[in-house]
This record gives C-alpha cells, sequence and structure tokens, in this order.
C-alpha cells in the first residue's frame, strides 16, 4: 500500500504536479520540508538584524525609508515561509523554539556582521544576489504553499538587490573614504556569500533525494557557479575587485574558474563559531522573551471580550 | 497556558470586480486584528481593495482521496460547456 | 517668515524622531505581524518629515535638502515635543506613547486641512489618512494591555505614570505656533486639549486605566530645550553626515 502511494506520489511530481497539504506524501518528504522552509523562514528573520543595526544610522531620509521598507519585507518573507511551514502540521511557536534552542539553522551569512555603511550596500548586491539564485528556482518546487510563497517573495525580493547596488555604485563614485568602504565590505562578504550556497554536491548527500522531489531544482554547485558569472562582470560596474586571485575564465567550460572555498570556516559558522552566532540568537530570543506577556495580554483581553459579548447575548 | 494566537487565511481582492482570492495565513487573536495584520502583512504594495479573513479552523475542505469521486464525474459532461453545441457561423450575438 | 519655517520644523520633527523611535522596533517585535506594523508606522511618519522638510526647505530658500535640515541641525534646533524622543522603554510604553501623540496629532492634522497654506494642506491630507490608522492601531493596543493581563496593566500603569508630565506640552504653544495660527497656517495647540482629552478618556475607560490628575508638566522641546535622550538620537542618526561632510550616500 504504502509503496504504491509512493510511486503514485513520484509520478505525479515528475508530472510536476503540485502536492498540496492535504495530499498524501511520505513521511520523508514532510520532514525535509519543513527542515527545508522553517530554514529559510528563520534566515528571513534572522537576516533582519545585521541589516536593521543601520535603520537608525543610515546616511539620508531616503536611503532610511528604503531600508526600513527592506527590512520590513524581510519579516514577511519569513511570515509567509512560516505560514507554508504551518500547513505541514508545525506551528510557529514550535518553529521558533527551534530556532532559540539551536536546533534550526538559518543561513550562517548573517552571522556575519555589518561594520559600515558600505556593508548593507554588499548584503543587498551580494547576499540578495546569492538568496535570489536559491529561490527563483523554488517558484517551481513542488509543494504548492511554498512554492506560492516562494512567488511572493521572489516578487519583492527584486527591489532588494537594486537597492543595494545603488548603494555601492553612489559609494564607487564617492571620495577615497567612501571608495576604500566598497572595497572593504566586498572583501568581506565576498567569500561568506560564496558559501551561502551551501556544501560542494560532493558533500550534499540529500541532494539527489531533494532534486528527485522537485523541492531542489538545481545542485549548490550548479548555482554557485552562476553567481560567480554573475557578479565578476557586476564587479567591473563597481570598479572593485573580488578578493580571489585564482578568479579567471575558463574558455572550455564557459565559466569563470575561482579560488578555493575555506570549509573550515563555512563548517565553524555552521557549528556556532561564526563571529555573531550567539548575538544574533541571543537577540531573537530576547525580542521573543521580552513579547511574551504581550502576547499573553491581546489573547487574554481577546478572550475577556468575547465573553462579554457571549454573556451579553444570553441577557 | 497555550499563547499561540489563532491562524487565519486571508482573501484579498485585488481591484473591484475581481473575486477575493487566497493569498495566504496569518496569527492574530481576533477577527478585527487580523483584518489590520493582513493589511500591513499583504498589502504593503497596493496589492487590494478589500481583504477577507477566516479563521483557519472555520474552514471544512474536501478530502483529496475522495478527488475522483467528486471531481471526475464532471470531466465527461461537456455539454455544460457552450462549444458543446454547433451553431452555423453566420449566426451572430450568440 | 521664521514663524513660518519654525512651524513646519516643528511638526516634521515630531515626524522623524517618532518615526526613528519606532524604527528602533524593526526585528524586535514581540509578533512578526507587530513588527510589521511597527515599521509601517515608522514609515509612515518619515515619510510625512520628508514632505515636511521639503516644504521647509523650500520656505527657507537657501538651497537647503531634507537631509541637510534632518542631518545638520543640533538638539537645540530640533522643534519637536519632548514626548516624542522618550525611549521606547517596553512594548507598553512604546504604545502609550504613540497613542498619546496620535491622539493629538490626529485631530491637529485635522485642521491643518484648511491651513492657509496650499502645500500644507495638501500634505496633511495624505497624512491624515495614515494617521487616521494609527491612532487606532494604538487605541486598541492601549485597550489591550490595560484590559489584558495583571502584568499588561501594570506595565501599561507605569507608562502612563512615566509618559504623562510629557503629554502637557502638546498644548501649550510655542511663539512661533501662535503667529501660525495669526496668519492661518497653523493651529492653536490648545484648542485641541479637550479634544485630546475626550479622546483619552474614552479609551482609558474602555482600557480600565484611570486618567490621571493635572500635574506638573516638562516642557522645552518645542523651543529646542530638550531631555539629554536626544542627543544620543541624533548623533547615532546623523554620524555618517557628520563624519564624512558633503558626500552623497
Amino acid at each position: 500500500m504504502e509503496n504504491n502511494l509512493e510511486q503514485a506520489f513520484q509520478a505525479k511530481i515528475d508530472r510536476e504536479e503540485k502536492i498540496e497539504p492535504k495530499d498524501w506524501m511520505p513521511e520523508a518528504y514532510r520532514k525535509t520540508l519543513i527542515r527545508q522552509i522553517s530554514q529559510h523562514a528563520h534566515s528571513e528573520i534572522v537576516g533582519m538584524l545585521p541589516e536593521g543595526n543601520w535603520i537608525t544610522r543610515a546616511p539620508s531620509l531616503r536611503r532610511k525609508v528604503a531600508l526600513m521598507a527592506k527590512v520590513q519585507d524581510e519579516a514577511g518573507h519569513g511570515l509567509y515561509l512560516y505560514s507554508a511551514c504551518e500547513t505541514l502540521g508545525i506551528n510557529r511557536d514550535t518553529l521558533y523554539e527551534q530556532l532559540h534552542d539551536g536546533t534550526a539553522k538559518y543561513s550562517s551569512i548573517f552571522n556575519y556582521p555589518t561594520l559600515t555603511w558600505a556593508d548593507i550596500g554588499a548584503i543587498g548586491w551580494l547576499v540578495d544576489g546569492a538568496a535570489i539564485m536559491n529561490q527563483v528556482p523554488l517558484c517551481r518546487c513542488s509543494y504548492g504553499p511554498y512554492a506560492r510563497a516562494m512567488v511572493r517573495v521572489c516578487k519583492e525580493e527584486s527591489f532588494h538587490q537594486r537597492q543595494g547596488f545603488e548603494i555601492l555604485l553612489t559609494l564607487s563614485k564617492g571620495s577615497d573614504e567612501q571608495k576604500n568602504m566598497l572595497q572593504d565590505a566586498v572583501n568581506r562578504w565576498w567569500w561568506p556569500s560564496v558559501m551561502m550556497f551551501g556544501p560542494s554536491d560532493k558533500d550534499s548527500p540529500h541532494t539527489a533525494r531533494s532534486m528527485n522531489w522537485k523541492i531542489k531544482r538545481f545542485t549548490n554547485d550548479e548555482l554557485r557557479q552562476k553567481f560567480v558569472d554573475v557578479c565578476y562582470e557586476q564587479a567591473k560596474v563597481l570598479n572593485v575587485k573580488l578578493p580571489d586571485e585564482d578568479i579567471k575564465w575558463n574558455e572550455e567550460r564557459g565559466h569563470y574558474d575561482f579560488g578555493a572555498i575555506d570549509w573550515d570556516e563555512f563548517w565553524q559558522v555552521v557549528k556556532g563559531n561564526g563571529p555573531c552566532n550567539k548575538q544574533r540568537v541571543a537577540a531573537r530570543k530576547k525580542a521573543w522573551d521580552d513579547g511574551a506577556w504581550v502576547r499573553e495580554a491581546a489573547l487574554a483581553h481577546s478572550n475577556k471580550r468575547s465573553e462579554r459579548l457571549k454573556n451579553k447575548k444570553v441577557a | 497556558m497555550d499563547n499561540n494566537w489563532p491562524l487565519w487565511e486571508v482573501f484579498i481582492r485585488s481591484k473591484s470586480g475581481l473575486h477575493h482570492k487566497h493569498v495566504g495565513s496569518l496569527h492574530a487573536v481576533d477577527a478585527e486584528m487580523a483584518i489590520q495584520n493582513a493589511r500591513d502583512v499583504y498589502t504593503r504594495r497596493s496589492e487590494g481593495v478589500s481583504i477577507w479573513v477566516v479563521a483557519s479552523s472555520n474552514i471544512t475542505a474536501s478530502n483529496p482521496e475522495n478527488g475522483e469521486a467528486l471531481f471526475d464525474p464532471a470531466n465527461d459532461k461537456v455539454y455544460r460547456h457552450p462549444t458543446f453545441y454547433n451553431l452555423p457561423d453566420e449566426l451572430k450575438h450568440i | 517668515m521664521n514663524y513660518k519655517l519654525n512651524y513646519i520644523l516643528h511638526l516634521a520633527d515630531n515626524a522623524l524622531i517618532l518615526g526613528h523611535r519606532l524604527s528602533e522596533w524593526c526585528g524586535h517585535g514581540p509578533v512578526l505581524e507587530q513588527d510589521m506594523a511597527l515599521t509601517n508606522i515608522a514609515l509612515d511618519l518619515v515619510g510625512q518629515s520628508r514632505s515636511l522638510y521639503q516644504l521647509a526647505a523650500s520656505i527657507q530658500d537657501e538651497g537647503k535638502t531634507e537631509d541637510d535640515l534632518a542631518y545638520f541641525r543640533d538638539v537645540i534646533d530640533f522643534k519637536n515635543v519632548l514626548l516624542v524622543e522618550q525611549e521606547n522603554g517596553d512594548f507598553a510604553q512604546t504604545i502609550l506613547r504613540q497613542f498619546l501623540f496620535d491622539a493629538y496629532n490626529f485631530h491637529l492634522y485635522q485642521k491643518l486641512l484648511k491651513s492657509s497654506d496650499k502645500q500644507l494642506s495638501a500634505i496633511a491630507e495624505k497624512s491624515l489618512k495614515e494617521i487616521t490608522y494609527h491612532l487606532r492601531w494604538s487605541s486598541e493596543w492601549v485597550i489591550r494591555l490595560g484590559d489584558g493581563t495583571e502584568e499588561s496593566n501594570r506595565r501599561i500603569n507605569e507608562a502612563i505614570e512615566a509618559l504623562w508630565p510629557y503629554a502637557g506640552e502638546l498644548f501649550i504653544p510655542a511663539t512661533y505656533e501662535l503667529e501660525a495660527v495669526k496668519e492661518g497656517l497653523g493651529v492653536d495647540s490648545a484648542s485641541l486639549k479637550e479634544l485630546w482629552s475626550t479622546e483619552i478618556k474614552n479609551v482609558f475607560d474602555e482600557a480600565n486605566l484611570e486618567v490621571p490628575e493635572e500635574s506638573w508638566v516638562q516642557k522645552g522641546g518645542k523651543n529646542g530645550i530638550h531631555t539629554e535622550k536626544l542627543g544620543f538620537l541624533l548623533a547615532e542618526m546623523q554620524f555618517l553626515q557628520r563624519a564624512y561632510p558633503g558626500q552623497e550616500w
């Protein structure tokens, strides 16, 4: 029986039909999706922190409103994704607990600090650029609610990368100090961004299964290569150097070759030893804990009110 | 005490004359707050002119396992579609 | 002419400083949906301040921009009321500050619709839609917190105690306000007190909260005499423009 169901399920996916919440699905599919979607949602929410850092220091009112709107979008994206995750039978509070106690992961990139204003531009250009590359294929993911959430996310995300690039472009045309700021930010954000696509395919044991299930549509290395190719050209517009001596065009492959990734750093940050891991989780946990009485009060008031309404009707 | 705020499904009419369409869900303590949250979450880019919210717990969905019994019988009822009827080309306004 | 500039700057500073304070919540709200609501209000307010600074710059006619006015004036030049520069504190404090101000701002902007200055009344018309929503949002939260749990009731009462002394300043007109009234540009803020008090009373009644007795009023903000908190806010906000003056960002 189970076998038949599983075959029918896979056949449906192979036909590019969507799986919807009430459809039968293998337990492993459900679990993998919960992990992937919640990790994605957590990344949006934790990602608000490094950028939120600069809302109060944005250098013009125009930049200030744009940054606020962007960080707010990330809250929205987190919310769409948590909602998609909830259709799989797990509630948002439980997902938060997993974030707070460290059992759930989020994108390691947000464990790096934002030190200057140029970092806000670099995040927009590189981090959002990498994220978009990851996310666009997910709009066609086999799980309906996730795919629909991603369509919304991608539609809104397009302004983020443009905003980041515009910040950097302005710096590139500015004073020497501003140009230094720009190069410094690119130096610090380049490699972590390249690592955002995750471990190399040979160290990514679940990739094949996820691709079969169409909850992943390209491998980590394929996406990473695409990212490097695109960024190399864009860096020229900004007049910055990517901090990689080995990056050069490979005629045969039709792609840019690039230097070795420091996988030791990657795994250290994943394990919790990045520059800001502890601060990020602590900030999220604090917001949640400090908000407990607020959530409780709103619920208590709503209960009181419906109680009063009921009594009125009876009377 | 369970402090989870209830889940609501959000439907938005993008402009007058169109159906409300499901756009996603959110948490709120009551219907009024759900409407306001929906406004802040789902209409930040002028996506709507009207919002419906329904407590998710109040939605009854058809069971996909009954899909064949529910939906396949309609497949061969082509006479419900206008193209089923052959009429001469000269005939206008019909 | 000076009164006109000062009056517009006063309105602009109120909006910017409160918007800035609210933006500090972004990413730290008690629940995701309300995080977004807080940021929406912050965006409205900073947006309003931009329109007002642009108007002020055109009145001033010295070729300055909105950013010159926001980033290159010091504490003694800012004309916002003390209430809006007070720190966020806990959620109750933020909500109460918002409510006390929204209730005032709502009636103020309604009257500004009739300002003799066409540009100002146009800004008022757009802003009023936003402020109407802010007032509804903050009123509902005051009621939820007042009539919620024991803890929320205690916290909102603490917020009332902390912020009430700053409310009175709203209704003590500065000289530039009085002149603006004479010229038909502005609104007599003293005349808004009754409307405001009724608004507060209605919401407090529903929230099981007592309206405090009239007491000593902390004032000065409208004339550039602020609490110590504003200096830190400006230091943070203006840092980049001050550290690298004359650059494009």
